[in-house]
């Protein structure tokens, strides 16, 4: 998302020399000295109150409900679907561990008492300094990593000392690609099937690889980056079918799943996420549990006119599967690129959850998180699956820790919401009607071009973005890294895209209340509310893993690997890695039979985009005002790119 | 070469008075100070610019230019554009070579481009864009409404009532809900329904997918289309249907809208020496440059130095 787009120094020099390049310079010097002056003030009253934060939140201490933990994870617990959990913890197959996407390992051989001893066990370059979002996979004794464009593949040899290269399989990925893809050119992962390993490439290719010698078994075009398509996300393998979605909302894309034969990589289905109920595949079984999302196309009714056939709703997060109830789970991105004035209406199926048949795509439920998204908040985040008791029967349930600040509880054999609870601080909307299943927005927040309107929170990026969370059956806690930011919508400034001249918003991200841009939290899932969490200065963009011995790992921007104690929130170790963090720990068990732990570092990311894109820092605007939030992230850590592996 | 505080007012200087009242407005939401980058004026050469063109020339100057390699009348690989050849004006003139640098001109581009080192100067961005350092304007154009030439209308302004009734084509670009004037515009009236919108990506594929918009008026797809000028005039011109092109009224809609840009070429922050450059070449070869504008259609509301089409 990092637009070419120019930073706040000046707002009306921007409109008014846009207009008329020449206005006396007399006039500017008396407004630049008068607006100096308030600068001196804003940077003072900033400083203080940056000061107070660091007094208040030391690094590493949880800030409360070390008592609540004790009391919380006794009986009644919420289960990882039974059908959807994996019991082979000695691998890492699929990206979120298992179709469950619970990120828990039964491994626990590393325990609060031990864990302060873990040690380096071996390294590995990737060779690429863009941002690393990936986790590795871990396969009959081979580690794989899949890195940002280029998109390599490496296979490690676990079985020998220093785990060498076994071999590299370059997909040779369309370098224009790298000019279409939204925020950084990152990759989210590759999943294991039937001997291969099987992934997406930016340029909107999904290859399979022989998992052994590394030749190309298939590959597959998905989509087209001519239209502004391309691939970022882990795809996941159900019913001998490849699940991809799309990328590329920004760009007037329409968004898609599409399913692919394992064996093959022929095309199966595709479902669009906006447009006529054929597309979308929407028929008799389409069952949505509330009103609004019932009738006839309103994937073309819920827009002015054709917008729809440029409306976004990709999906380029994470897939869920249940067995049992054989649906399959994925969010949608926001609307786009209509501003929110020329597209009233729903908007639909953006920023919203499909329940889909893995055999030929037939929509089975949807609900829509953030109707008419005008945040940026994307509803493609992780659901994880649990079954758990409510009103004294069990309910299977998806548990979802959405971009609009909310942790959902959903009924997932009907969409559902159960309940929608605040995990940090939200004001641009006020709640979830029950009843009606609606996000209720506060009307104050609302942007428009030129309106200015200050401290809208959670920002863009959301309470927490694409990082995955880890949920443990032993704790009952879902372990959420995330953002703590708010944004300020200040008037506008000149911008050019393609040779079209235009004004757009000025957005500015900052810390949220508390100073802190960070979070790792653990959430009682059954009580919903916050047991214990962990401020971090940047936003926490890694995603976590969590254990049977009871502790959680997850890593930092400015380049810390922590390993923390799953029921108090105790930091037990920590290391500090090359570059920033904002891949996904896994851990797996060794050839030697030891519980091993790995992360991949390399900053970058749409928050580390100041790092890996070489940002100016007085681009205040730039990588859609994240950059503004991260301007000391140049200070704290460097690009990179290497794999860390650790044990006792 | 003159100083940028120093230089002389341009033929819109009449404006400024009317823009005052909108510099009140927006100074409250404008904290930030622009003093610091007056104070940096750039210290003035004593070589003159034909010095350091004879200079550089014998040890084989390159200037290096990012560029989109589909988009006309802006650029395409063939060096068909209008800043292509503005681009071999400029090296001619400073003695250096043109050396391309190809991106698709999207999100991003200025960050992977010249930011990235890849080149020097991007040949087109609005004088105002802060991203980068930018040289006076060479250019001040307008959106037009073009409509063909035997409809039974002419739209001037945004408020004309016929709006609310005929199939409008806007430029789309989706930048984190931003867009073109014109939609805003349009928006805020009601108009919505009957407004379609051409992404300026286009399919990529395509040959200058930016056309599509002005395809559409001549097939009859829209019976009007709000354009950025010098895109309007260039495919306008070329297609089988004859078409009107009518700039935008008001030229700014107050509070915040603006519908006139002025251009410039944009070098790295810090880069003086090469704008300072470029300026003394915009002022040198303005008659040629106005020429080249005038070859292309390109719609103006500043006064070149040339005679002009109106």
């Amino acid at each position: 998302m990092l637009a070419s787009r120019a930073s706040n120094r000046n707002v009306l020099r921007r409109v008014v020399q846009t207009a008329t390049s020449s206005v006396r310079h007399r006039a500017w010097r008396h407004a630049a000295s008068l607006r100096g002056r308030l600068v001196t003030l804003a940077i003072l009253a900033a400083t203080l109150s940056l000061a107070a934060c660091l007094r208040e939140s030391s690094d590493d201490r949880p800030t409360k409900g070390v008592v609540a933990a004790a009391a919380a994870s006794a009986s009644g617990v919420p289960v990882i679907a039974p059908g959807a959990t994996t019991s082979d913890d000695g691998q890492w197959l699929m990206p979120q561990k298992d179709y469950a996407n619970s990120r828990y390992s039964s491994l626990a051989e590393i325990t609060p008492e031990n864990a302060k001893n873990l040690k380096l066990a071996f390294t590995f370059s990737t060779g690429i300094l863009r941002g690393h979002e990936a986790g590795p996979l871990v396969v009959n004794k081979t580690m794989y990593i899949v890195t940002p464009f280029p998109n390599y593949l490496y296979a490690l040899d676990l079985t020998k000392e220093g785990a060498p290269m076994k071999w590299r399989y370059d997909p040779k990925p369309a370098a224009s690609a790298q000019g279409v893809a939204c925020c950084d050119v990152v990759n989210r992962g590759a999943v294991y099937y039937d001997g291969k390993i099987i992934y997406n490439t930016l340029d909107a290719h999904t290859v399979a690889v022989d998992a052994n010698d590394g030749h190309e078994v298939w590959n597959t075009k998905v989509g087209d980056i001519n239209l502004g398509e391309s691939v970022t996300m882990a795809p996941l393998v159900a019913k001998g079918k490849v699940f991809v979605g799309n990328s590329g909302g920004e760009f007037g894309v329409r968004g898609w799943v599409v399913a692919l034969d394992a064996g093959s990589g022929k095309i199966a289905w595709r479902a669009y996420n906006t447009g006529p109920d054929s597309e979308v595949k929407i028929g008799p079984a389409f069952k949505p549990f509330y009103e609004q999302d019932k009738g006839k196309d309103l994937g073309v009714k819920t827009w002015p006119g054709d917008a729809w056939r440029t409306g976004g709703a990709t999906a380029w997060g994470w897939l869920a599967y249940d067995p049992e109830l054989d649906l399959l789970y994925y969010g949608t991105g926001n609307p786009g690129p209509w501003n929110p004035q020329q597209r009233p209406g729903d908007n639909k199926w953006t920023s919203g959850i499909f329940a889909r048949r893995p055999d030929d795509g037939t929509a089975v439920w949807f609900y829509q998180w953030s109707y008419h998204d005008m945040f940026d908040y994307d509803g493609i985040n992780e659901q994880t699956l649990l079954d758990m008791q409510i009103g004294g029967r069990t309910r299977k349930v998806l548990v979802r820790a959405e971009r609009n600040g909310y942790v959902y509880v959903l009924d997932r054999q009907t969409g559902e919401v159960l309940s929608a609870t605040p995990f940090g601080f939200v004001n641009s909307s006020k709640g979830v009607d029950l009843k009606t299943g609606r996000l209720i927005y506060s009307t104050d927040k609302e942007p428009e071009l030129g309106k200015v309107t200050r401290n809208i929170c959670p920002s863009s990026p959301g309470m927490k973005d694409w990082q995955p969370t880890a949920y443990s059956p032993r704790t009952g806690y879902l372990y959420i890294p995330h953002q703590n930011l708010c944004m300020d919508h200040e008037a506008v400034e000149a911008n050019y895209i393609a040779g079209t001249p235009y004004v757009g918003m000025i957005v500015k991200m900052t810390a949220g209340p508390g100073g802190n841009r960070g979070v790792f939290q653990a959430w009682d899932i059954v009580n919903r509310k916050e047991v214990w969490s962990i401020p971090e200065k940047f936003p926490v963009w890694s995603g976590t893993v969590v254990t049977a011995g009871d502790v959680a790992f997850y890593g930092t921007m400015d380049g810390w690997f922590k390993a923390v104690n799953a029921k108090t929130g105790d930091v037990l170790w920590k290391f500090k890695t090359g570059s920033g963090i904002i891949g996904q720990p896994i851990t797996y068990r060794g050839p030697d039979g030891h519980q091993y732990v790995a992360i991949m570092d390399g900053v970058g990311g749409w928050s580390g985009a100041i790092v890996a894109g070489g940002i100016d820092p007085r681009d205040s605007t730039a990588a859609l005002g994240f950059v503004n939030a991260m301007k000391d992230l140049p200070a704290a850590t460097t690009k990179g790119g290497m794999l860390y592996v650790f044990s006792l | 070469m003159s100083s940028r505080s120093e230089r002389p007012l341009s033929a819109a200087g009449e404006r400024a008075l009317l823009a005052l009242p909108l510099l009140a407005l927006l100074a409250v939401a404008a904290p930030r100070s622009r003093a610091r980058e007056l104070q940096a004026a750039p210290v003035q050469s004593t070589l003159t610019a034909r010095d350091i063109a004879a200079a550089t020339a014998f040890h084989g100057r390159v200037l290096r230019v990012c560029a989109d390699p589909n988009n006309l009348p802006f650029s395409n690989a063939r060096g068909e554009g209008i800043e292509n050849h503005l681009a071999e004006l400029v090296a001619r003139e400073i003695g250096a070579t043109v050396q391309y640098e190809w991106w698709a001109q999207r999100r991003g581009f200025i960050r992977s481009t010249i930011k990235a080192d890849l080149c020097d100067v991007v040949m087109g961005v609005p004088t105002s864009f802060d991203m980068l350092l930018t040289t006076r304007p060479y250019y001040r154009s307008t959106y037009v409404f073009v409509t063909k030439r035997d409809a039974p209308y002419r739209i001037t302004s945004f408020d004309d009532p016929r709006l609310r009734r005929l199939r409008i084509g806007v430029q789309l670009i989706g930048d984190d809900y931003a867009n073109a004037p014109p939609s805003h515009a349009l928006s805020k009236r009601g108009i919505i329904d009957n407004v379609r919108g051409y992404t300026v990506y286009g399919d990529y594929a395509e040959t200058d997918p930016p056309a599509r918009i002005i395809d559409a008026v001549a097939k009859g797809d829209v019976d009007v289309a709000v354009a950025w000028g010098p895109l309007a005039g260039y495919f306008a011109a070329r297609e089988p249907a004859r078409l009107a092109l009518t700039p935008v009224t008001p030229q700014i809609e107050l509070p915040y809208l603006p519908f006139v840009f002025d251009i410039s070429m944009g070098v790295r922050r810090g880069d003086v020496f090469l704008r300072d450059e470029l300026d003394g070449v915009l002022v040198r070869r303005r008659a040629s440059i106005d020429s080249l504008l005038q070859s292309f259609g390109v719609p103006r509301v500043d006064r070149p130095a040339a005679p002009n089409v109106s």
